[in-house]
């Protein structure tokens, strides 16, 4: 319920009336679950954006996943991400040898979401890069396929939300935002095949933001 | 309120372009049952369009100053928002564009209370003034005249000009007896509008002679010439109506919006050449962008508003 009030009555009307979507392919987002998106991550806008394109009948099955040692950091900020934003927090960091059994359960609580029936979001660069670049994939998002196939992997691109709000910036500045969502993905088989798809269609969709903001 | 009733000519205006797009559906409708094998989807959605855009002005001069204000407020916040998008901006300067859009409710805040003193220098003095210290606060100097000076040309294009259109409303209605205050902001709107539709429709029917090849491949010498006959002829019509202006000054009127409003056009349209795009942007489908409909009036609105207030304010 606080989720739907944050949605509807501030993040709504602050994504329509401060930035303005430009959404090309909307019909390729789902509309039930259990289904993932994953999106370049550029700003803390980049979810909420994401989120304000579903309606409230879908919007209380989309959870966004996110850092745990960021967002939980302090009691404020989890009660804020875990209850009004509605995030599902996971660990991570590199899966060395201590945590290699630790490792295994990062991922589950994606998995237990998932077969609950949600839609989620996924930034799989694991943190805000430089604005409208792409950083490398990290793979987790194949691992979680890898044992929920036939899971559909929608990806989207977002352009100019890097400057409406940088990483490091608390002040947001108004621009109209791309958003350019593609064809929905499956599993191919094994993470590396899937990896290189994700790569390849995240980048057509990259460069179809480029060639519309640079020349036409 | 502006006071219970409407003039009697702004009745009439709106009913009158009410029925000229009634007329332009219907056309449009006919064209698309007469000859199913053209395409006409981009005039339809057009027009549509257009309906949308008259309802929005409807409601921002019909009702009371603060509405007014505020609507065409929102107007320049989406046309300098469109701009920025537009252009490439330096990362360093974030803060300074937060800064550029605080000077969109400052500016009509001024409107707003009438203080025309503030209105007219707050942006090219002030600002003018502000946004290049405050770059220099943040220290990059790589860029910086391209990024100051884009900046400023945005605010006063999409800002302080489009600002003219508010202050029209808050002159005093007693000088205007015949259209009150909503008068003078309908008359230009329209003729400027039906400039960028007659040299259009000029342009298709007789145009050769191109006028600026290299900005706009579009826009002939017939179709410039005929469109500024067309206003002109117009302006003289609805002059006695809407504003305060003789038959002569009308006249001036006519030929002052019929050129403006075309080198407002080019001028954006040399926007867009030079950043390689097509359409400012996809606001308005059919039209492009808000910057694709408004601007030859970023030209039209300040110097027809500083003719008639030279002439009766």
């Amino acid at each position: 319920m606080l989720r739907i009030l944050f949605y509807s009555l501030i993040v709504k009307p602050l994504v329509l009336v401060m930035l303005g979507l430009n959404v090309r392919g909307r019909n390729h987002l789902p509309t039930s679950g259990p289904a993932i998106i994953v999106a370049n991550h550029n700003s803390h806008l980049d979810a909420l954006a994401l989120m304000s394109l579903f309606s409230n009948r879908v919007l209380i099955r989309v959870y966004p996943v996110a850092a745990a040692d960021y967002f939980l950091r302090n009691r404020w900020l989890k009660w804020f991400a875990l209850n009004v934003v509605g995030i599902i927090p996971i660990e991570r960091g590199p899966l060395d040898s201590k945590r290699t059994e630790k490792g295994a359960d990062v991922l589950a609580p994606v998995i237990a979401a998932l077969d609950r029936g949600s839609i989620l979001i996924l930034f799989p660069e694991g943190t805000r890069g430089e604005p409208e670049a792409m950083g490398k994939l990290k793979n987790g998002i194949a691992r979680v396929l890898s044992e929920r196939p036939d899971v559909p992997v929608v990806p989207v691109f977002f352009y100019g939300l890097g400057k409406c709000l940088p990483k490091g910036e608390f002040i947001l500045v108004p621009f109209f935002v791309d958003v350019f969502i593609g064809e929905p993905l499956y599993w191919e088989g094994s993470r590396r095949a899937f990896m290189d798809k994700l790569m390849e269609k995240m980048q057509a969709l990259q460069s179809r933001a480029t060639n519309i903001a640079s020349s036409i | 309120m502006n006071g219970p009733i409407l003039p009697q000519s702004v009745q009439i205006a709106f009913l009158a372009i009410g029925i000229l797009l009634l007329i332009a559906s219907l056309t449009s409708i006919q064209l698309v049952r007469t000859r199913p094998e053209r395409d006409y989807s981009e005039l339809r959605q057009r027009i549509r369009t257009w309906w949308m855009i008259v309802a929005v002005f409807a409601a921002a001069v019909l009702f009371n100053r603060t509405l007014s204000v505020t609507i065409l407020g929102f107007v320049s916040f989406l046309a300098f928002k469109e701009y920025l998008s537009l252009i490439p901006t330096r990362r360093a300067d974030h803060r300074v564009l937060f800064w550029a859009y605080l000077a969109i409710p400052v500016q009509f805040y001024w409107v707003w209370i009438g203080w025309y003193g503030l209105f007219i220098i707050f942006i090219p003095v002030y600002m003018f003034l502000l946004l290049p210290m405050r770059m220099i606060l943040i220290g990059e100097t790589q860029g910086f005249l391209r990024a100051i000076g884009t900046l400023q040309w945005g605010l006063m294009i999409t800002v302080f000009s489009l600002s003219h259109m508010a202050f029209m409303l808050v002159l005093p209605p007693e000088k205007n007896p015949a259209g009150g205050a909503m008068g003078l902001l309908i008359y230009l709107v329209f003729l400027t509008e039906i400039n960028d539709v007659a040299q259009y429709i000029w342009g298709k029917s007789f145009g050769k002679r191109k006028v600026a090849p290299k900005v706009s491949p579009n826009k002939t010498v017939a179709g410039f010439l005929g469109g500024v006959a067309t206003t002109t002829l117009l302006a003289i019509v609805l002059a006695p109506w809407l504003t305060p202006l003789s038959r002569y000054e009308a006249l001036g009127a006519g030929m002052l919006i019929g050129l403006a409003g075309f080198v407002g056009d080019v001028t954006i349209s040399a926007l867009k050449r030079d950043l390689g795009v097509k359409d400012s942007g996809s606001m308005l489908p059919g039209h492009g962008g808000i910057l694709d409909r408004l601007d030859s009036l970023t030209y039209t609105a300040p110097l027809f508003f500083h003719y008639v207030y030279f002439l009766h304010y």
